[in-house]
């Protein structure tokens, strides 16, 4: 059009100008391929799942809702709460007790990490169900209180201990990565301004090592609701459990496992819905957030005015 | 001693021969500066000289580990009795630090915070006043940065400069006696620093009490009563800024002056 565009030396008589060029992108043969062969494994798994008589559908329905896996699930919902709480809060002071200067609380921190993390949960489990054994008073060396270990450490308290101490392990280490991620100027800006020390962690450094704490805690949560089911060898009836108890009865052992399966997968889906949106509250700030999806359904079922005619042409 | 404290008494700053070291080096090796209210000071010198670690020991954010420093006739971070001084405890240096501002070389404007939530925070926090009355003096102050607009900006939707500006309405926010700043303008990009060094000369005539260590010889020729020269973990000179900045005595003081005019 231009003189400049015809002036290309490898101009050939009928070659299309540059503007009606159409710009095809590269297709990537093997992954098509690689596509097709999955979705056909995928399509005969699903086909075999549905068809096997074994998987007893019909059974896994109707115990689904059977009044005993719900308390069961009740169980495993409030093992988790209570042992994450215990996790969280404990592990927010041994992380702070590991980043303080006093050598004492420093090393108390790191042996109470190293002793929980280092021992399997399945045998700090059995210890604190066995602590009569070891500790048949409590009297938390106080007078006049001599308390029977065997009354206060029900399979249900044991287990509390055993997953709320040994997730506490694991949260300090979380904590302390996230408040180490936070820029140093932040806490000597708060210094400055006058903020005392737990003034400064709890409004300027915490807030901020949310964004870091965040992900790893919801990986943890979605952790410790699997984990709860080691507590059926306390015989404490838990999801898992209360599956155990029907299946000895009926002898429907898969269609059971898939019904506490189904559970689980349920809670584990609404957890990390959950995990979304917090992590998208302490983001704030920092980054410019993408639309949730349902903004996103919601904008494109939006109806705006009718592009004129004249645009389109 | 007894003369030193009259003396500090009517000055806003004496420090009286600062030492500090990090582990074998000794970055401050016998500093000593007053400052009379309303007088602003540059500390001008090379990197490492030990101008930022002199100011930090102004508000305790450094440890001293000898001389003393007074600000507004106390002595900051310590009790004196007998001949040792003891440490204050965290919220007594608090209370202290609240008097005195600071603006970092780095902003540290706290991200999660609202331009607005930012400046009120100390005020509500440590001197326990309501959110009303904070905020008012808050959208005040950032009136008088030029940023009223940006009250609900989170600081990273704002560029350096304009960072700056609230860092500094944050530190006034708490109605300081004294201002300190750390190479207030060396992070940010050049056509960005007018704005800041603009609002500082304005606080200096308004009066405030300014301790500046800067690389803008020319913000400490126009507005400094006075520079002091560091060299070494020393002032090895100290005067009038027209004078000290146009007719150097000091060797090095010349060296550097030469090298970065």
């Amino acid at each position: 059009m231009t003189p400049s565009s015809t002036s290309s030396p490898a101009m050939v008589k009928d070659d299309p100008q540059t503007e009606d060029l159409v710009i095809v992108p590269r297709r990537h043969i093997g992954q098509i391929i690689a596509a097709i062969a999955i979705a056909a494994i995928v399509a005969l798994i699903a086909r075999s799942v549905a068809t096997n008589p074994r998987f007893q559908w019909d059974v896994v329905n109707e115990y689904l809702r059977d009044a005993s896996i719900a308390s069961g699930l009740a169980v495993t919902l409030k093992l988790t709460v209570i042992s994450m709480a215990i996790g969280i809060g404990l592990g927010l002071v041994v992380a702070v007790m590991r980043l303080s200067g006093n050598a004492v609380l420093n090393s108390v921190s790191f042996l109470y990490v190293s002793a929980f993390r280092g021992t399997p949960l399945l045998v700090q489990l059995l210890f604190w169900f066995n602590i009569a054994a070891l500790y048949p008073k409590i009297t938390f060396g106080l007078p006049f209180v001599s308390l029977n270990a065997n009354h206060i450490v029900t399979p249900m308290t044991a287990a509390i201990l055993g997953l709320g101490l040994n997730e506490a392990a694991y949260m300090s280490e979380i904590v302390r990565a996230g408040i180490l991620s936070v820029d140093h100027g932040q806490g000597e800006a708060a210094s400055a301004l006058g903020l005392s020390r737990l003034q400064t962690l709890r409004r300027v450094i915490l807030p901020q090592a949310m964004r870091v704490i965040i992900p790893p805690t919801g990986n943890e949560t979605i952790g410790m609701l699997k984990m709860t089911s080691l507590v059926s060898v306390l015989a404490v009836s838990d999801l898992l459990y209360s599956a155990q108890i029907i299946y000895s009865r009926n002898f429907q052992t898969i269609p059971l496992l898939i019904v506490a399966s189904i559970w689980y997968l349920v809670v584990t889906t609404v957890l990390t819905i959950g995990q979304y949106y917090v992590e998208r509250h302490f983001a704030r700030g920092n980054r410019t957030l993408p639309p949730t999806p349902i903004e996103r359904v919601r904008t494109f079922f939006r109806t705006h005015a009718r592009i004129s005619q004249g645009a389109t042409k | 001693m007894s003369i030193a404290v009259a003396a500090s008494t009517q000055l806003m700053v004496h420090a009286e021969l600062l030492h500090k070291s990090f582990g074998n080096l000794e970055v401050l090796k016998g500093v000593s500066l007053d400052l009379r209210p309303g007088e602003v000071v540059c500390l001008i010198g090379p990197s490492g000289s030990g101008k930022s670690t002199f100011l930090r020991c102004i508000n305790h954010l450094e440890r001293i580990d000898g001389g003393r420093v007074w600000v507004d006739g106390r002595v900051i971070g310590y009790e004196q009795r007998g001949n040792k001084l003891h440490e204050l405890s965290g919220s007594q240096i608090g209370r202290q630090r609240a008097d005195i501002g600071m603006v970092f070389q780095h902003f540290n404007l706290f991200p999660h915070m609202t331009v607005l939530d930012n400046l009120i925070e100390a005020p509500r926090r440590v001197r326990k006043e309501t959110r009303a009355s904070a905020t008012t003096r808050a959208l005040a102050l950032l009136e008088r940065v030029g940023l009223a607009d940006k009250a609900r900006s989170y600081p990273k939707q704002l560029s350096g400069g304009q960072q700056q500006r609230v860092a500094i309405a944050r530190a006034l926010c708490m109605q300081p006696k004294l201002m300190l700043f750390d190479e207030p303008t060396s992070a940010l990009d050049p056509e960005l620093v007018g704005e800041v060094l603009q609002v500082m000369r304005d606080l200096a005539r308004d009066g405030m009490t300014m301790i500046v260590v800067t690389h803008e010889m020319g913000f400490a020729r126009e507005v400094a009563d006075r520079v002091a020269f560091f060299d070494d973990g020393q002032i090895v000179e100290e005067g009038r800024a027209k004078e000290v900045l146009s007719a150097p005595r000091n060797e090095r003081t010349k060296a550097f002056l030469a090298a970065v005019m």
